[in-house]
Parts: C-alpha cells; structure tokens; sequence
C-alpha cells in the first residue's frame, strides 16, 4: 500500500501536542484564520449550508406542483421560492463550493504553503458570506419604502422591467441585485488569487506543462470569473441606479431596453455555466486516472480544450434569447457557435472514455459518481444542442424541457463530481475516510432519484407546460409527470441525508485514511491528513505530472516517458 | 523499503516565477476592463435613443486640457517608477507629487463640468438615456480616478516620511500598472463619449 512508503523526508510527522481549548478559542481561530485550507473548509461548509436550504426551497414548490391546482403554496410564494432557488443554487452554493475546493486543493497541488493573497482570500470568503446572508435577510427586513414584498421575486436573472421601481415594488430587487454584487466581489477576490496563486507559487519544476489538471482547469475558470462576473456586476450597478437615483437603463417608458438586461445577463451567465462545469471537469480529471490505474489520456487536448471553452463560452450567451427576436443573422451565429463549443466539450468526454479505457477500474463511490457524470453529461450536452438549435428552440423555450436540461448538467454533470470529490478528497480534509456503504446507497438512491426527477421532466416540457408557473389545470396530461418528478424530488432529498449523515460521522468514526488512501500521484497525498498548516515541511521539486509515481516507482519513473529536452537528457 | 528523499537533485536553474502583485493587477484590470465594457457597450447602444432632453452636442464641451493632464500623468508615474528604481527618492517623490497634482487637476475638471451641467443646463441622470449613461460610465472612470489618487497619495506621503524601502519597488510598480490602466480607459470613454458621441 501506498500509506507504507516513508516520506519523512516530505513532512514532519510528529503531531502537534493536543491542547483542550475553549470553543471561544476555537471560533477565534476559524474567524480570523488566512489559512487557505481553513477558509476552503468555511466555503466548503457555508455553501452545504445553502445547498440544504436551497433543497428545501425546492422541495416546497414541488409539493406545490405535484397535483393540479394545488393550494400548497401562494403565487406569490411560488414566485419568490424559484427566485431564492435558483439565485441560492448557483450563487452561494455551487460557485463557493467549487471555488472552495480549489482554495483548498490548489495551493496543495502545486506544492505552494498557502495562497498568493491570504488576507486577500479571507476578505473574498467573508465578503461572500455577507452578499449571501444580505439577500437571506430580505426574508427579515421590512416592506420597503414602496410597501411591496421584501423577497426577491423576479427570477434569478431578474428580468427588466419586472425589477424597475413600477413592478417591483419591496425592496426584493434591491437584495438581489445587492446580495448578488456583494457575492461578486468575493468571487472576483477568489479568481485572481486563484490566478495569481497558480502563475506564481508553484513549487520547483512544476511547469505550466507539468501542472495537474485540476489547477489547469481551475487557472481558466478563475480568469473566466474575472471576465464573466464583471458585467453582472455592472448590469446589477445599473439597475440601482435605476431604481434610487431614477436613471433609465431599463425602463422601457423612457426608451431603455428590456432587451439590453438580457444580453448583460446572459453575456455573464452563459459563461457562468462553463464557470461552475469546468471545476466539475476538473474533479473528474483528478478522480478518473486514479480510479482507472493509468495516467490521463491526451494531457494537452484536455488543456486545449478547456482553453478553448472559456473563448468560446464568451460568444454564445444569445442562446439564452432567441425568441426576443434579434433577426436571422444573430440567431444563425448563435447556433453556430452553440454548435462549436459542443467540439471541445465532446474531446474532452473522448479523453475520459480513453482513460478508462483498458484500465485497472476500481468502483469506489468517487469513480461511481464520475460515471455517472459522463453519462448525465453527455445526456444534458445532446438536449443542450437540441435547444441550441433556434427552430426547435422556439417550440420548447421557456417550458420545462429547459429547466430539466440545466438541471441536467448542473446536478447530473457539476453535483455528481462534486459528490465524487467529497468522497475523495474527504480522506485528505480530516484524516479520515467516508463510509464506503452509506456512500453507496447515496450514490444509487441519488440516481434513482435524479432519473426519476429530470428524465421525466423533459415530458411535461414537451407537452408545452412552461416554467415559472406556480400551478396548472387538470386537463393538460401534466399532472402524473409532475407527480413522478415530485417523487424523485423527495428520493433525491432522501439521498443527500445519508450523504450528510456519512459527512458528518465520518468525521468523528470514519477508519483513519492515512496520507495516501487512494494510491494517488499528486501533491497533496504526499503530506499528512489533515495537511499542517504549512502544507508542506520542505518545498517539493517535481520532474512530472505525476510527482507521486516518481516517488513510489523510482525504476521506472515518469519523467523519463515524459517529453521535453531537460527530461530527455536528464535521462540519458 | 528506504526512505526516498524527495528532492531531487536536478539542476539547479533558478527557478523564478512572474511577482505575484504583478499578475493580480492584470487579473483585476481584465475584470475592471469586463465591467467598463459593459458601460461603454451601454453608452453607445442607447446614442441618440433619449427620449427627451438635451444632446450630447447641445451641452458637452471636449475636455481637452483635462485629458492632456490625466494622459500625461501616465508619463509623470513612469517617470517616477524609473526613478524609484534608480533609487533616486528626490525623482521618485517628485515625479509622484506631479502625478498626484496632474490627477488632482482633471477631477477638478470633471466635477466643473459636471456642476455646469447639473446647474446650468438642468442634466442630471434623471433627465435622459444619455444622462443615464453619461454619467454613469464618466462617474465609474471618476471613481477609478479618486481610488488611484488614494493610494498615489499614501504612497506619496510614505515616500516623502521616507518609509517607501526598496522592497515596495513590486507594489509600486502594480500601482503604476493600475494608473496606466484609468488612463487607457480616459482614452476610450473620450473617444466614446466626447468625439464619436458628440
């Protein structure tokens, strides 16, 4: 086993001397720590956090319509329920979580002692942690000076006019676009420290060419962040001037366009989605090789083609549109490019298909979660260029066939290597392993779920029933399929309790992982579970990608396979 | 099985990686960039879409003496950065005080300007579309401007204590990168607003 090998040379094992501290001390430690694996760890717990309420959002408006005409719920209710669900999901849940894992991990990986900006780091965590609770505090504060609701109702891309002073009348816009914007900045901090972290801290011998592909893909979605956030940020500056100092970007009556929001938004959130995907791609590069025994297949395809997903993630945000009527010529351009970005993505399912290919698999829960990713995600990628094409797009925008596409990728592609990645990395978080059993009724229970959910909720969007409705009449054939959909809900939400349920025992009861539970090749399984705070005693050299083989196979070690003068000539 | 070191011996080429303050300030002038690109986006999509109020002819002036100072602040802090390199603090100091007072200078422009508009011609981001935007996209690059000034100023009143050390020569020079940048982006909001615009 891999845990036998030695590495005093790497780190000091002898371990800290156990103190009791008060829980005072122990808050005061986490609240004013830089320590990037403290402050992944907060990301990482602040976003579970959401993600429960979040779930219960969802759950309630499922009940809300499982049956036709169903009381459960108010519109009004339903309105701000969607809008805290999807504004919730992908702000303060998937984004930090995955930007909390590469807090943690990249520094490790690249044999770096902390981030480029530590305080830096602690101020985007905390600035975070605001923007959210700032929305969530909508629910407290009062009516506002217009007297309408305080909650946020208009959707999570909080369509114009619906957000101007007429309409909206609370101050519900006022917390999203606030909440929102403060939430941004934190991601921004997040992004350029993740940047400048992996151009700059890398340990000696770590190439860009040399680089696991978990900070690679982690590199091109931070300068995403910095590209894509920004114009949110802007519409969202816009819109407030709007409403309290009565500018007119998007009011309509004084000639603003509705449109105009549309393009700002989208123009961030369809890179929005490669932001939140390409973490998810990233799991599945660390998890994939190590559970298939071999080294990734076509290293620098994979880090073409994420490259080439984030340009091309920048022309394609009209898709989102095209049924506001923006003429032929837009629409053309916009499948194609819709049409182009599918390329890299397929190369990149290509390259998992060939590392597993032949290899030694082992179905361990991270490896079940990645299969089930690239079988969901290539799922949701064909329905994503169904509705890529304008014709068919015109028949279902708009209709549930959308919402179980996005919900598709985002929970069947990005939450199934998330899961993955707690499964895996969890071991290096706290020394201890997660519960292989619970993990598996978690992973099977959650497919079931997710099938029962999403598969069956593409039906009712053919049948024309469209989102955002709090409810329905009888005679539309809508009802059973809803019913079905609610089902999988509630076994979905059955599925994340064990998952919390095994989180939180394996943490105290879980079998000591040691350094190295899974026979890995990078870094971070070189030091200690839980890392020190200095990660790393000495600072690591590597001749490789995969500094951990060299270690354990020193007659055969990677560098002298690798290409590259240095190494060749090293060799010889 | 022996314990393995870790480190190899390898070559010992220095290892050296670009100053980590240096590839922040690019980061955050690509995210400045993303947001100033929307509001210019905005500007010009909505030219001459005002429904009432006054035109950008009837009541902007080009600022012509005020872009001369902001343009040639950018030569002021290069100067200044080169001096601090040549570790001559009378050079550094005083190039740096030329900046800060070139900066100084086209604020005060831009709130003259603004004052006449708001009292003289009654334009506010109230009245129109191009008010709207207007002052929305010349107040953000204003803002830009005062933040700089900020920080230029400590950096200033530090050197003049004599507290700027040679290892503030990294930090430095990413805050000279940001100011180039505000100026780079006069560039675009002039030609945007006051020459295309008008």
């Amino acid at each position: 086993m891999a845990d036998s090998i030695p590495l005093s040379g790497i780190v000091d094992l002898t371990p800290d001397e156990e103190h009791p501290r008060l829980w005072l001390q122990v808050m005061h430690d986490w609240i004013v720590t830089v320590d990037h694996k403290k402050i992944g760890l907060m990301y990482i717990a602040a976003s579970l956090m959401f993600f429960a309420i979040g779930g219960v959002e969802v759950l309630l408006m499922r009940i809300q319509l499982a049956k036709p005409e169903s009381k459960f719920l108010s519109p009004e209710q339903y309105n701000q329920l969607f809008t805290l669900h999807g504004t919730t999901m992908i702000f303060f849940v998937a984004m930090p979580i995955l930007f909390g894992f590469g807090n943690y991990l990249v520094p490790l990986m690249i044999g770096a002692r902390d981030m480029a900006f530590p305080r830096l780091n602690a101020f985007s965590f905390w600035i975070y942690l605001f923007g959210a609770s700032l929305l969530y505090y909508s629910i407290l504060g009062g009516k506002g000076v217009f007297g309408g609701s305080g909650i946020p109702d208009v959707g999570w891309f909080a369509y114009a006019p619906l957000t101007e002073n007429g309409f909206s009348q609370g101050n519900g816009s006022d917390y999203w676009a606030l909440g929102i914007f403060i939430t941004g900045i934190g991601t921004i901090g997040t992004a350029l420290n993740i940047t400048a972290t992996t151009i700059c801290m890398r340990c000696k011998g770590m190439k860009l060419s040399r680089m696991p592909l978990y900070v690679w893909l982690m590199l091109v979605t931070s300068v995403m962040a910095l590209a894509a956030i920004p114009p949110l940020s802007a519409a969202q500056i816009m819109l407030v001037l709007d409403r309290h100092l009565g500018a007119h970007f998007f009011d309509i009556q004084a000639g603003g366009s509705a449109v105009l929001w549309a393009h700002f938004f989208w123009i961030f959130g369809h890179p929005e989605v490669y932001i939140l995907v390409m973490p998810a791609f990233a799991f599945a590069n660390e998890i994939i090789p190590v559970f298939s025994r071999k080294a990734i297949f076509g290293y620098p395809a994979m880090v073409a083609a994420s490259v080439g997903i984030a340009f091309i993630s920048f022309t394609v945000w009209a898709h989102h549109m095209f049924t506001v009527g923006m003429g032929a010529v837009a629409n053309t351009a916009f499948v194609l490019s819709t049409m182009v970005i599918a390329v890299p993505t397929g190369i990149k399912i290509f390259n998992w298909l060939a590392t597993i290919w032949g290899g030694k698999i082992r179905f361990r829960v991270p490896m079940l979660f990645c299969i089930g990713f690239l079988f969901q995600f290539t799922i949701a990628g064909l329905t994503g260029i169904m509705l890529g094409v304008a014709p068919f797009n015109w028949q279902l925008h708009n209709s549930y066939f959308v919402v179980a596409h996005f919900h598709y990728v985002i929970l069947g592609g990005i939450f199934f290597c998330l899961f993955g990645a707690f499964y895996y990395w969890f071991p290096k978080m706290t020394g201890r392993m997660m519960d292989e059993t619970l993990g598996k009724w978690h992973f099977w229970l959650f497919v079931l779920g997710f099938h029962l959910t999403f598969d069956f909720m593409h039906i009712p969007g053919l049948l024309g029933m469209p989102r955002e409705i709090y409810t329905y009449e009888p005679g539309h054939h809508w009802g059973i399929w809803n019913m079905i959909v609610t089902i999988g809900a509630f076994v979905q939400a059955i599925a994340v309790l064990i998952f919390v349920f095994n989180l939180v025992r394996s943490c105290f009861k879980g079998k000591l992982a040691g350094n190295d539970p899974w026979d890995a090749w990078t870094l971070e399984w070189t030091t200690t579970s839980p890392p020190p705070s200095y990660n790393f005693a000495s600072e690591p050299t590597v001749r490789s990608r995969r500094p951990l083989w060299d270690l354990k196979h020193p007659e055969e070690p990677d560098w002298e396979y690798e290409l590259g003068t240095e190494n060749e000539m090293a060799a010889k | 099985m022996t314990t393995i070191p870790f480190t190899y011996d390898i070559n010992d080429d220095p290892w050296v990686l670009p100053y980590r303050g240096t590839v922040g300030m690019w980061c955050l002038i690509l995210a400045e960039s993303a947001m100033f690109l929307i509001f210019v986006v905005a500007y010009i999509f909505y030219l001459g879409k005002s429904l009432s109020g006054p035109t950008p002819k009837d009541v902007l002036e080009l600022p012509i003496f005020d872009t001369i100072c902001l343009l040639s602040s950018s030569l002021t802090i290069h100067l200044s950065v080169h001096q601090f390199q040549r570790r001559s603090r009378g050079g550094f100091v005083g190039w740096l005080a030329a900046t800060v007072l070139l900066g100084i200078i086209f604020l005060l422009g831009t709130a003259r300007e603004w004052s006449d508009l708001i009292f003289k011609h009654d334009f506010t981001i109230h009245t129109s579309l191009f008010g709207a935007t207007f002052y929305s996209l010349v107040g953000l690059h204003a803002t830009h401007v005062a933040i700089g000034l900020l920080m230029l100023s400590i950096v200033l009143v530090l050197g003049i204590l004599g507290k700027v050390g040679e290892e503030q020569a990294h930090r430095f020079h990413a805050l000279s990168m940001y100011w180039h940048f505000v100026d780079a982006v006069w560039v675009v909001v002039f030609l945007v607003v006051y020459v295309i615009g008008r």
